[in-house]
């Protein structure tokens, strides 16, 4: 049935038409952050097919699951036996000074931290744009996920999220490029922010004088300003301090705790925010946002 | 009708999965651009049903899987296949290796279109890794092409 009749508008209008619409896309999804509410249902849409391209790695884990040796089975048990006990010691001596640091947080008068909600999710791994540093997690909006909700693995901090969709959703990881977390350094409190570089095992701190203490070794923690992540999980470690005076900053490399390229489970957190309101996080990826423009 | 569409559609479908399915590292960098490859197929063969609004939906379907700024992909994607689909009937005389460095050309076009907005978009950094796809696709062209002709012919879509 190829009648010039059916045939529509031509080719070429056709081609303006997509192009135009492809450069509003990116106009109204980047600039202006237009699909927020639209991005769920798509995700929700699509996640189908995600499903269905995760399969064959499931299967193959599966059976691989299934094949281990008795051997290998114990000597496993015997590990996280081990690893067990340990924990459990460490745990006694933390409930007790848990404890305590409430008691001295009230007799100074500062509010005391209240313990959060977590989940477990699972990584479906999905993705990979070689541009940008995401997974994506298999817990979504029905689980309570929210947009730029913390998530940590065992080691330290992962990324937030940054698309809910109704059964799984999207988390930016720290290491990428459009991503910046405010951290402190432990040893001496020292306020510092760390960029993703883009590759998973380097991060960047940004604008350090030559003449901050800061050493390689030194552990990051998360800070808590800003409001999107929690307070004193780790986030890295300083590898490489190159503090060449003919350039205006210190050039800081630090290496995320959280081993970025194995992820499988992830931890979700949910903060409890008494006196903040929703439109928070927002605010603070504006403020990313126009660092990086600075910067560039 | 419906069915011989529903046959295009789901070609497409299993080349967006085959360009999301998880694979290591070391391979991933070379995973073929399956949904180029389907698309062009489809534009040489069918030109006046498969074309520039097929390609720009498929490229929003890929930002949202990907998870790009929606728009990157779907202007990629309609640039390449307008290409090809305008020159159908030259390209149709070709060669399947001809066709083969045709689609090199339309991968490398497609992968630097990205490239270049998400690099207007975010500070990102070229690598040579990238275009590796391009060569991937230049070898997969002829099988695809084979196969889907086998599909084509096996429904008699037209």
């Amino acid at each position: 049935m190829d009648t010039i009749f059916t045939r529509g508008p031509s080719l070429n209008i056709r081609l303006t038409l997509a192009l135009v619409l492809s450069v509003t896309l990116i106009f109204v999804d980047h600039k202006l952050d237009g699909f927020k509410s639209t991005r769920v249902y798509l995700n929700s849409l699509m996640s189908p097919l995600q499903y269905i391209a995760n399969l064959p790695g499931l299967l193959l884990s599966e059976s691989a699951q299934r094949l281990t040796s008795q051997e290998q089975l114990l000597a496993e048990n015997q590990k996280l036996n081990n690893q067990l006990l340990l924990m459990s010691e460490k745990l006694q001596q933390f409930d007790v000074i848990s404890k305590e640091n409430a008691q001295l947080r009230e007799l100074l008068q500062a509010p005391v931290r209240e313990t959060s909600r977590k989940m477990v999710a699972e990584l479906m791994a999905v993705d990979k744009n070689p541009y940008s540093q995401q997974v994506v997690i298999n817990k979504g909006a029905i689980d309570g996920v929210y947009l730029s909700q913390p998530v940590l693995d065992d080691k330290g901090v992962v990324g937030q999220v940054m698309e809910v969709g109704s059964t799984n959703s999207r988390v930016l990881l720290i290491a990428d490029v459009t991503h910046a977390i405010p951290v402190r350094s432990l040893r001496n409190d020292i306020r510092f922010i760390a960029t993703g570089s883009g590759a998973l095992n380097e991060l960047f701190l940004e604008h350090v004088p030559h003449s901050v203490d800061i050493q390689e070794g030194d552990t990051l923690i998360s800070s808590g300003l800003g409001n999107v992540f929690p307070e004193g999980y780790p986030v890295a470690k300083v590898t490489q301090v190159v503090r060449d005076e003919s350039r205006p900053f210190a050039r800081v490399i630090v290496k995320p705790l959280a081993n970025l390229d194995r992820l499988r489970h992830l931890l979700l957190l949910w903060q409890n925010k008494p006196d903040e309101d929703e439109s928070e996080p927002e605010v603070d990826d504006v403020i990313d946002n126009e660092e990086k423009a600075s910067d560039a | 009708m419906r069915k011989r569409n529903l046959v295009i559609w789901l070609s497409i479908l299993v080349a967006l999965v085959l360009q999301i399915v998880p694979l290591p590292s070391q391979v991933d960098v070379y995973r073929p651009d399956w949904v180029l490859v389907v698309l062009a197929y489809w534009s040489m063969a069918l030109p006046h049903r498969v074309n520039v609004g097929v390609a720009f939906l498929t490229g929003v379907a890929m930002d949202v899987l990907v998870g790009t700024t929606l728009g990157i992909h779907s202007l990629g994607l309609s640039l390449s296949v307008y290409i090809l689909a305008a020159n159908y009937q030259r390209l149709r005389n070709y060669s399947v290796w001809q066709q083969a460095i045709i689609i090199g050309l339309m991968s490398s076009l497609y992968h630097l279109m990205t490239f270049w907005v998400q690099h207007l978009l975010t500070d990102i950094y070229f690598q040579v890794d990238y275009l590796w796809p391009v060569l991937t696709s230049m070898v997969l062209w002829p099988w695809v092409f084979w196969l889907l002709r086998r599909t084509r012919r096996q429904f008699s879509i037209s």
